[in-house]
């Protein structure tokens, strides 16, 4: 009785210490530290500033070829749409009572279509493309919208100077807006 | 009443007349018109059953269990029209069920990438970015975390559209919504285990399925009532529904409890990842789009009756349906039976919870006259479910997200239920 007592405060004293922020120490021990070896083969998030983009680069010619291969049946030859998303046009109609959403009159940062394409696609093989592909895809679909011309070859740098349209038109939450 | 016959003919609908006067409606609806002429004159008082005469399985035979055959009817509503089923979604029959918790055979399934297989055994979470100490977690270890069990609500954040909610039955209207006891770990304990940085706003949760889904979820949120979840309704999660471990943010948007659960990267700033900009983004019509609308609003819809189902005649009928808020528990729900002149209250069926489903109940005397019945929700912050109307009002057809309003069902004076707005 009196050992549960002394043990129950003490647990109590841990949680208060550990209460005003998750700095203190475990209170558990429960897991192991993932090393920076493992955190960098897992860790495939890349910011809308294209903070940790890989290496590597690819052309929209050679995205073409990789787009033909990998991406024609589902989104259509020119990015149409399909059994997979349109990914072209519609800029100009996201106002419109007829909204086309597409990457180009869509999306409001480049570098997420590269972490889109690397992490899930194609559907039916996700992550077996190489870094090279992925950019190259990338600026092939950017080259259907218009944002980047025919001769582009993109990389970290440039995928996150390319303004996309639709950037600046996200706002917050306002809900609850019917009363 | 409860059938999930959408349109019949009058020979089946005088057959199922002549078997809730015998008191056997869903066999009826099952065994169809051949079937039960010989079941009624057989196995109908004053003459003793068959199945009283013979004994019946033999324990051991069905060692997980299944329901009754008659029930085969209840299952997932899987549109037939699907483009493709690796990124699909499938919706509880809402209608078919009572209380408040879903079975997890029915509850509603949203995937992007397939539904993985995965060996628990293989399976770790990844805890870094703004952390103190990353850490790596097998499933075992977080089992060893002091649990919980909690019952929320799931929702789909896209049940319904806004362009053609027209579906015929509370499944095809709002079944992207489910409600289970879940169990696991707060996820602030499992943060508070890695020491999480001031600097850390965001948590970005990954699956690991095929679309290695991504979300991101604001720090106030998990350290308010995230968990993580190993268990459903006292099973461990169905492949489906994240097995072995799933994130979940009860009344939050479907989406953002990821399932499979893989990595939990802390950051400053969220991803804006695919899913939360070009998808789960709520467009108005003067071209600007909410991001990061997470909570689902209060809702609530009558399941009985609703449609596909027929009232058998004038007289008593109770009235009866669910009710659910994110931001909270539901106050009260009003039901009109007289297409929205006047309001009466439901009796609430206890428990009633926060973020979780709401059973409500109304007796109601129907004079046999064509009717168009609803609810509304009212949740504990005041906040009374709109018309459909109104969202339309003020958020247009493609707003597309987060659409919670009052879904009135018609009844015809042969008692046959349909959706009234469509």
């Amino acid at each position: 009785m009196r050992w549960r007592e002394i043990f129950g405060r003490t647990i109590i004293a841990l949680l208060c210490a550990s209460a005003n922020g998750a700095q203190a120490q475990s209170l558990y021990g429960i897991g192991r530290p993932a090393t920076a070896a493992e955190i960098a083969g897992w860790n495939i998030d890349i910011g809308r500033d294209g903070s940790n983009l890989p290496k590597g680069s690819g052309s929209v010619s050679h995205g073409r070829e990789v787009f033909a291969q990998q991406c024609a049946s589902c989104h259509g030859d020119k990015g149409e749409g399909g059994i997979g998303d349109r990914l072209v046009g519609g800029q100009g109609t996201i106002g419109t009572a007829k909204p086309i959403r597409t990457v180009g009159s869509y999306w409001p940062y480049a570098p997420t279509l590269f972490d889109y394409i690397r992490r899930a696609m194609p559907q039916n093989a996700p992550q077996s493309l190489s870094d090279d592909d992925v950019y190259a895809v990338s600026a092939y679909v950017l080259n259907l919208n218009g944002l980047v011309g025919a001769d582009a070859t993109l990389d970290a740098k440039s995928l996150a100077e390319i303004k996309m349209p639709n950037r600046d038109k996200f706002v917050g939450d306002a809900r609850p807006d019917v009363k | 009443m409860s059938s999930t016959i959408e349109s019949r003919d009058k020979s089946a609908r005088a057959t199922r007349r002549r078997f809730l006067q015998g008191g056997g409606a869903v066999a009826g609806v099952v065994l169809g018109a051949g079937a039960s002429t010989a079941a009624e004159t057989e196995n109908l008082p004053p003459n003793i059953p068959d199945w009283m005469k013979a004994p019946g399985d033999p324990m051991g035979s069905q060692p997980y269990g299944a329901p009754s055959p008659f029930e085969k009817g209840v299952v997932k509503n899987v549109s037939k029209t699907l483009k493709q089923y690796i990124s699909a979604s499938g919706r509880t029959p809402l209608q078919e069920l009572d209380g408040i918790i879903t079975p997890n055979g029915l509850f509603y399934e949203r995937h992007h990438g397939g539904v993985p297989t995965i060996d628990p055994a293989q399976h770790r979470l990844m805890l870094h970015g703004l952390v103190e100490r990353p850490l790596i977690f097998t499933v075992d270890d977080i089992r060893r975390f002091p649990s919980e069990s909690r019952i929320h609500f799931l929702e789909c954040s896209g049940n319904p559209g806004y362009t053609k909610p027209y579906g015929k039955t509370a499944s095809d209207l709002v079944g992207l919504l489910s409600c289970a006891e879940w169990t696991g770990v707060s996820l602030k304990l499992v943060l508070q285990e890695a020491g999480l940085k001031p600097e850390a706003k965001w948590i970005i949760a990954e699956g690991a399925d095929a679309a290695a889904l991504t979300r991101s979820i604001p720090i106030e949120k998990c350290l308010e009532d995230a968990m993580l979840v190993y268990s459903q309704n006292g099973e461990r999660l169905r492949p489906q529904q994240g097995y072995p471990l799933r994130l979940l943010l009860p009344g939050f948007e479907g989406n953002m409890n990821v399932k499979w659960l893989r990595r939990l990267h802390a950051t400053a700033e969220p991803a804006y990842s695919r899913e939360e900009t070009s998808k789960y983004t709520d467009l108005l019509p003067d071209g600007t789009a909410r991001e990061f609308s997470f909570y689902m609003e209060a809702k609530s819809i009558i399941t009985r009756p609703s449609g596909g189902q027929h009232l058998s005649g004038p007289g008593f009928h109770e009235i009866t349906g669910i009710a659910w808020s994110g931001h909270g528990k539901i106050r009260r729900v009003e039901v009109s039976v007289d297409d929205g002149k006047s309001w009466q209250d439901a009796r609430l069926q206890e428990p009633v919870l926060t973020r979780a489903l709401t059973r409500f109940r109304l007796p109601w005397q129907w004079d046999g006259k064509p009717a168009v019945i609803q609810s509304r929700a009212i949740d504990e912050t005041g906040y009374v479910q709109p018309t459909f109307a109104e969202l339309l009002a003020i958020r247009g057809e493609n707003y597309f997200y987060h659409n919670n309003a009052i879904w009135p069902w018609r009844i015809a004076s042969g008692g046959e239920v349909t959706n009234a707005l469509a």
